[in-house]
């Protein structure tokens, strides 16, 4: 689904991101990992095409990202709030969405009904825009709109920190559902080691822009992160 | 510990972003607030001989006193809208081991030094020098400085209290349309009599003891009234508005763009620095009036035409300006939805369109003044739609400055840089340059004719324009996102 071809990012004479080679295959869910500044958030930004790769580039389903905007209708992501349109209440937000993905409002509410649960009555029915809501609910709103739609890929920054523990747990379930019984792509970073390992079939850890592991998750993963984050 | 305060004020000065901007802005505000100040001084100096020519016979203090409780009553009007009690700054004090008491003392000692305390200083300091050089006794004009000084403090303080309690508010609006009343059916002089107090400051210099008190009493009221509500949840939590809401389902009509005039639209209305924008465009409309009734200019000139294109497009290029930087808090999420660039710029084309067609309607009354007039404003408005919507979207493109929507538009040159003042040339000096040379060489008709034709002209080009402009966007896009991130830019 998504080809990573000799992928730099320099700023000045630092580089950020140094990615040889990696193939994230279709359907898979995807962890990434890494100390602050590994590049993470660097790296799902040459994705969405939102910085400009220094050299090399992303193939995404066929398209490669920094020359053709073909990727964008099969592509949602949620990076941070900034993602979020702060006067907008979130089902305006949501209809919003769903009209730039070619969904009425009655789509849109069909999806939101699935998640009821996750949202803890905390979202919908408010009367209150995204900026009056906490940093936690905030959140909660960007994930559910990106996936709206049907994306064949979902790229997720950070999905649980500032969640309350009731909705992580949640989380987990969606996104467990969304790779188990769509054939969706997710791509997740996180500094919780115990959620990544839970959720995605396959870890690659970044230090300082280099990929140093890839693992297939197992049971003995979580010990093996545990062990390369403590040295 | 108010050392600590005052290097703390000293850095968020200087480190303030409004400092770090680019060096021409800096630099003509700079001059602007020097031409303020200088046009204060002169004022007050000038004040006193122009109160004597005015005035033959009557002493210009006294004069000067008549007119002091509206002066006092104007800063006290601005202050209400403008000026604002800096609570929230002091929130990262809270939790210091500082008394609550000194942060309280802090929040009102340096509202002393606001620049609105200035602005009567710079008048009435000069007026005082020129009593002195005229004569007047040393001691009395110093307290009588001294008692306006004092009032103006007490004006700062009685803002605070009527901009937390409407209570306060109501009372003085009371008071004061009370005072009017009576004055106006001449049951008591009150201008003669508000002359007559300020005459005995001046008069009696110990009756100073009146102001100082009345700005300590001020002072002590503000503070019983901050001391309790210095609290997370009482004056320092968020306000959280109440969202209403409408679908806004008239917006349909207009096809695929009708996503994007929605968004705009709820962002015009539920964001200050926007809403003010409008209303400032609709009031503007007034501006003509100047135009119109200023006899050094004939109808048919090229002034007219000025201000023909301005009145019509005042909100293109309040709003225009700022695309697509208004959606610069969004805007990596905008470009990497799916989006299509080309329909967002059509979308803001077609709102400001439809400014500039509200504009035109809103200033058909000036055909009062002849036939001329609304020609003018009519080939004026095809112009702007024609020519003028591309120009500014095709300046946006150099927009790489974030907005904050929800700080006022008062003074606020967040977003400016040197684009935002070099589209003012092509926006306005171009049509006004086209129209004077045709009518120079033929009639006023023909420079008409040929703006409107440019405008129409423009029209039919649009869809080729807008793909250019597009292009171009697309380009930039990358600078853009890096730019709209920079918060304090």
């Amino acid at each position: 689904m998504i080809t990573v071809q000799k992928l730099t990012k320099r700023y000045r004479n630092q580089i950020v991101l140094n990615l040889e080679r990696l193939e994230i295959p279709k359907g898979q869910s995807f962890g990434l990992v890494g100390n602050n500044g590994a590049g993470k958030t660097t790296f799902f930004s040459l994705i969405l095409d939102l910085i400009r790769p220094t050299t090399g580039y992303i193939v995404n389903n066929d398209v490669r990202v920094d020359t053709s905007e073909a990727w964008k209708p099969f592509t949602s992501s949620f990076i941070d709030e900034t993602f979020l349109i702060g006067y907008l209440t979130p089902e305006e937000y949501f209809y919003f969405i769903g009209e730039l993905r070619n969904r009425n409002k009655a789509d849109v509410d069909a999806l939101l009904s699935k998640f009821d649960n996750f949202f803890h009555g905390e979202i919908l029915g408010q009367k209150k825009y995204l900026r009056d809501l906490s940093k936690g609910n905030q959140k909660k709103a960007g994930i559910v709109a990106s996936f709206i739609g049907n994306p064949e890929v979902v790229i997720l920054d950070e999905p649980f920190a500032n969640l309350d523990p009731t909705t992580q747990i949640r989380l987990k379930g969606i996104v467990k559902d969304l790779t188990d019984n769509t054939n969706t792509t997710v791509l997740i970073s996180s500094h919780d080691l115990i959620h990544v390992t839970e959720v995605c079939e396959r870890i690659v850890v970044l230090d300082k822009g280099e990929m140093v592991k890839d693992i297939q998750t197992s049971t003995e993963t979580l010990q093996e992160l545990e062990r390369f984050f403590a040295t | 510990m108010f050392k600590y305060f005052i290097s703390l004020q000293w850095k968020s000065f200087f480190r303030s972003a409004s400092l770090g901007k680019g060096l021409a802005l800096k630099i003509l505000m700079f001059f602007f607030g020097i031409y303020m100040i200088v046009s204060l001084i002169l004022a007050g100096s000038g004040l006193f001989f122009l109160l004597q020519k005015i005035f033959p016979g009557a002493d210009p203090l006294l004069k000067l006193s008549e007119f002091m409780p509206y002066w006092l009553l104007t800063e006290l009007f601005i202050r209400y809208f403008m000026q604002k009690l800096p609570v929230m700054e002091v929130k990262p004090l809270l939790a210091l081991p500082i008394k609550k008491s000194t942060i309280t003392h802090y929040i009102l000692g340096r509202s002393g030094l606001s620049f609105y305390n200035f602005m009567g200083l710079f008048l009435f300091v000069p007026f005082a020098i020129v009593l002195l050089v005229q004569g007047y006794p040393f001691l009395n004009v110093g307290f009588w400085l001294l008692s306006v000084v004092f009032l103006v403090l007490m004006v700062n303080y009685i803002n605070f209290i009527i901009n937390k309690n409407d209570k306060a508010l109501i009372i003085l609006a009371v008071i004061l349309i009370a005072l009017y009343t009576l004055e106006y059916f001449t049951i008591l002089p009150i201008t003669s009599y508000g002359g007559k107090i300020f005459y005995a400051f001046y008069e009696y210099q110990s009756l100073f003891i009146i102001p100082l008190s009345l700005s300590f009493l001020a002072y002590l009221i503000n503070y019983r009234f901050l001391r309790k509500k210095i609290f997370l949840d009482a004056s320092l939590g968020k306000k959280t508005k109440k969202a209403i809401t409408s679908d806004l389902a008239w917006t349909k009509h207009f096809g695929s763009i009708a996503p994007f005039l929605q968004l705009d639209l709820r962002m015009i209305w539920r964001n200050k620095r926007t809403k003010t924008q409008v209303f400032l465009s609709l009031a503007m409309i007034l501006y003509g009036l100047v135009f119109y009734t200023m006899d050094d200019f004939a109808l048919t000139s090229s002034m007219m035409v000025f201000a023909g294109i301005f009145i019509t497009g005042i909100f293109l290029a309040n709003f225009g300006q700022f695309v697509p930087a208004w959606d610069s808090a969004y805007y990596s999420m905008l470009m990497s939805q799916n989006i299509p660039l080309r329909k967002y710029l059509e979308s803001k084309a077609g709102l400001i369109s439809f400014s500039v067609v509200i504009m035109f309607l809103l200033s058909i009354p000036y055909v009062y003044f002849g036939w001329q007039a609304l020609a003018i404003n009519f080939s004026a408005a095809l112009y702007n739609l024609g020519v003028n919507i591309p120009v500014i979207l095709l300046f946006g493109s150099l927009n790489k400055k974030r907005i904050d929507l929800d700080k006022s538009a008062f003074s606020n040159m967040q977003g400016m840089g040197a684009a935002q003042f070099l589209v003012i040339i092509p926006l306005l000096g171009l049509p006004v340059v086209v129209f004077a040379l045709l009518k120079f060489l033929t009639s006023f008709e023909v420079g008409l004719m040929a703006m409107a034709s440019l405008g129409l002209l423009g029209f039919v080009l649009r869809k080729r324009l807008l793909d250019g402009i597009t292009e171009l966007y697309r380009k930039k896009k990358y600078g853009m996102i890096a730019g709209f991130k920079e918060k304090n830019s």
